[in-house]
């Protein structure tokens, strides 16, 4: 098993016909189950035609209807995103991780808001991520497939190449990964470290979690307290949150500085990590060997 | 985005916020023949950076006559303004905004951010407005009244209503401090800001509710919907360095350390600094050559690295993976060559093509230091730094 996808996921890509949908598509195509899981795409102009022998449908409604797809992946431009991602909550699909980077904020609340209002069932990864892949079964997103190797490790992480970086170090230690789940780093975005980190706790197949994270606001530490006061089935997690030397930066005004209550730095959020039971490191270029220390 | 408090003002009245009579002003002779169009006794003098916090750095100063009008209006023009929100170097001075004084009774505070939690709008408000909100916040948090806006509804009357009133404001004046608080709220939504701040919003002798500042930033990536307010960028107030990053889709943040830094990704840009800082220097910069680095690009962050004068040595740290350590090898060479490189120089990669992007490395012959990872790559530019 695995968390979120494995080999038996059916995919939709919306955004298929741009240059990074298309890429990214038959890059997916090719790792693992990729020919099996990759089995529509959407463009609402170019129904009936096909990409790499996936067929394109008008809507994403009309690709599950066709196909039983149950996941989608989205590459459409930052004006027209959030208007995929409700698409894809419309069609009730389990699953929808949105690459796009750059959606206004305000896109987001909104499209949030109309999700919980909808009772949505759906679960959204992203936006601004490099997606999930279960090693060996499937990779949805642009994460190099190659540095992975299938195994016990969970990995989840808001910064992209930072995850690429935590896998590596897994692979070069021949710890291989259950799933790697990039959460992006966009303000108001779908799945957070602790709902992964649950997923992670319950998955029978993963045995620890390297958890990462960065400067700004409080998801580490929602995630590091829920695992010292709910978690039921704890395995060893260990965290690097990147931004130690981040200057606090020019501002304006005083908004900021109120809503988090001088929260969100890296030294508060290594010090939550480390008095909830999770292991940290101020040295990225360690993640892997502190994993291994914990196992 | 920033833009200053007089463009802020507009906005809000735009809203139907009620400000100041007041008018942006370059010289001092503008400013004096303002404060004269304006009328009446007392004027503001008042700096526009794009910083909070000026009042206390002497940014602000109320003038009674034309000759206090032209005398501060000197004074602040063209000063290095410093306060806590401008980083030790300050902010130089450009523009004034002159306007009309008001009759303070109470200074109120409001501001609106997006909350990451509740991914929603969350308007604060309290009684204790003023250049202090901020000690205020720290240690009475109780006297922060919070709402957080469905984004459906907008701010509702009642919820305008219970703010206005527990923030102190008579209920004569409530109907007009409703007012304000929808208009905020508009003016925050309907221009996709991430900040919306007036600090103070004053009740005058008089009863009326009043915008004495105002301070909006805007969503970056909501700006190809907003011509009126990309309009209004202050190219002056923005580091020049990291306006020519941009340029060239870069994302680059001066620092105040000697180690350039070039790294692919924000997470790993700010973990190679911290691995820097943990190894005794300091990162000269924060940049991201982003997913598809070309040679050109490359070239382009090398270059604006080296024009910091502070500079004494570079870290290259790539992941590879969509793009290859090969492409970004030959792109670290021509680079080098083309700005005549003369600090050490270390380069870490991995990924895609690593042994191919290495061996480039080390047939151009150039003096490139190679690392095997993020903490060996750190100590050996410290090391070439620091002339060990
Ligand atoms: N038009 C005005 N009439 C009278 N007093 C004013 C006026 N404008 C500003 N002031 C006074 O000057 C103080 C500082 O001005 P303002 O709030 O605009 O700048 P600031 O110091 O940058 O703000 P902040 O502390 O919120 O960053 C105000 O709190 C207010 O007391
Ligand atoms: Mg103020």
């Amino acid at each position: 098993m695995s968390i979120l996808i494995n080999k038996n996921t059916r995919v939709v890509t919306q955004g298929i016909t741009g240059k990074t949908g298309q890429f990214h598509t038959k890059m997916s195509k090719e790792y693992a189950n990729g020919a099996n899981c990759y089995v529509a795409g959407v463009n609402p102009k170019k129904a009936g035609e096909s990409y790499e022998g996936i067929p394109i449908f008008a809507s994403v409604k009309e690709a599950k209807k066709q196909t039983g797809v149950n996941t989608s992946v989205i590459y459409v431009p930052p004006p027209f995103a959030a208007a995929a991602i409700w698409e894809a909550v419309e069609a009730e699909l389990d699953l929808v991780i949105c690459i796009t980077e750059g959606i206004p904020v305000r896109d987001m609340v909104e499209v949030k808001d109309r999700m919980r209002k909808a009772g949505s069932k759906t679960i959204l990864c992203g936006p601004n991520c490099p997606g999930i892949i279960t090693p060996d079964e499937i990779k949805i997103g642009i994460m190099p497939g190659h540095i992975h190797m299938k195994g016990r490790i969970g990995v989840v992480s808001r910064s992209g190449t930072l995850t690429y970086e935590a896998v590596g170090q897994l692979s070069d230690l021949r710890l291989g990964q259950s799933t790697a789940v990039g959460i992006g780093g966009d303000p108001v975005n779908g799945l957070k470290h602790k709902e992964v980190l649950e997923l992670f706790m319950n998955d029978p197949d993963t045995d620890a979690v390297i958890m990462i994270g960065e400067i700004g606001g409080s998801d580490e530490e929602a995630a590091a307290e829920w695992y010292a006061k709910e978690c039921q089935n704890k395995k060893p997690v260990v965290g690097f949150i990147a931004g130690v030397t981040a200057p606090p930066g020019k501002r304006m005004g005083h908004a900021g500085a109120i809503i988090s209550g001088g929260k969100g730095t890296a030294q508060e959020k290594l010090a939550v990590m480390e008095a909830c039971g999770i292991r940290t490191t101020k040295n990225p270029a360690e993640m892997g060997k502190l994993l291994k220390s914990v196992l | 985005m920033k833009i200053h408090e007089y463009q802020g003002k507009e906005i809000l009245r735009k809203f139907g916020v009620a400000t100041p009579r007041g008018k942006a002003c370059f010289s001092v002779d503008e400013a004096v023949r303002v404060a004269g169009e304006l009328g009446g006794k007392v004027w503001v003098v008042k700096a526009q950076i794009h910083a909070g916090g000026r009042g206390k750095g002497g940014g602000v100063k109320v003038a009674k006559s034309m000759d206090e009008v032209r005398q501060y209006a000197g004074q602040i023009l063209g000063m290095q303004l410093k306060t806590h929100q401008t980083g030790p170097e300050g902010q130089k001075v450009r523009r004034l905004l002159i306007e009309e004084g008001a009759d303070i009774k109470k200074e109120l505070y409001l501001g609106m951010v997006v909350d990451r939690v509740t991914q929603k709008v969350c308007l604060m408000a309290s009684s204790e407005g003023g250049m202090d909100i901020e000690e205020v916040a720290g240690h009475t948090p109780e006297k922060i009244h919070k709402v957080f806006v469905d984004p459906a509804k907008g701010l509702t009357d009642a919820e305008a209503d219970e703010v206005a009133r527990k923030i102190g404001v008579p209920d004569a004046s409530v109907p007009q401090a409703r007012g304000v608080l929808q208009g905020l709220y508009k003016a925050f939504w309907e221009t996709d800001a991430s900040l919306a701040e007036i600090n103070p919003l004053i009740l005058t002798g008089d009863g009326k509710v009043i915008a004495l500042d105002a301070k909006m930033n805007f969503d970056s990536n909501a700006l190809f919907r907003h011509e009126d307010i990309v309009a209004m960028r202050d190219l002056d107030e923005e580091d020049p360095a990291e306006i020519e990053a941009s340029k060239f889709d870069l994302s680059y943040i001066s620092l105040d350390g000697n180690i350039g830094c070039l790294v692919n990704g924000a997470g790993l840009a700010m973990a190679t600094m911290d691995t820097i800082k943990l190894f005794g220097a300091e990162p000269a910069n924060f940049l991201d050559v982003g997913g598809g680095a070309t040679t050109e690009k490359v070239t382009e962050a090398f270059k604006l690295m080296l024009a910091n004068p502070k500079v004494k040595g570079i870290l290259v740290n790539i992941f590879g993976g969509i793009m290859k350590c090969d492409t970004i090898a030959s792109g670290v060479v021509a680079a080098a060559r083309e700005v005549h490189l003369s600090v050490p120089l270390v380069v870490r990669m991995r990924g895609t093509n690593e042994d191919i992007g290495k061996q480039i490395l080390k047939d151009s012959g150039l003096p490139i230091i190679s690392a095997s990872d993020m903490a060996d790559a750190a100590q050996k530019i410290v090391a070439a730094v620091s002339g060990k």
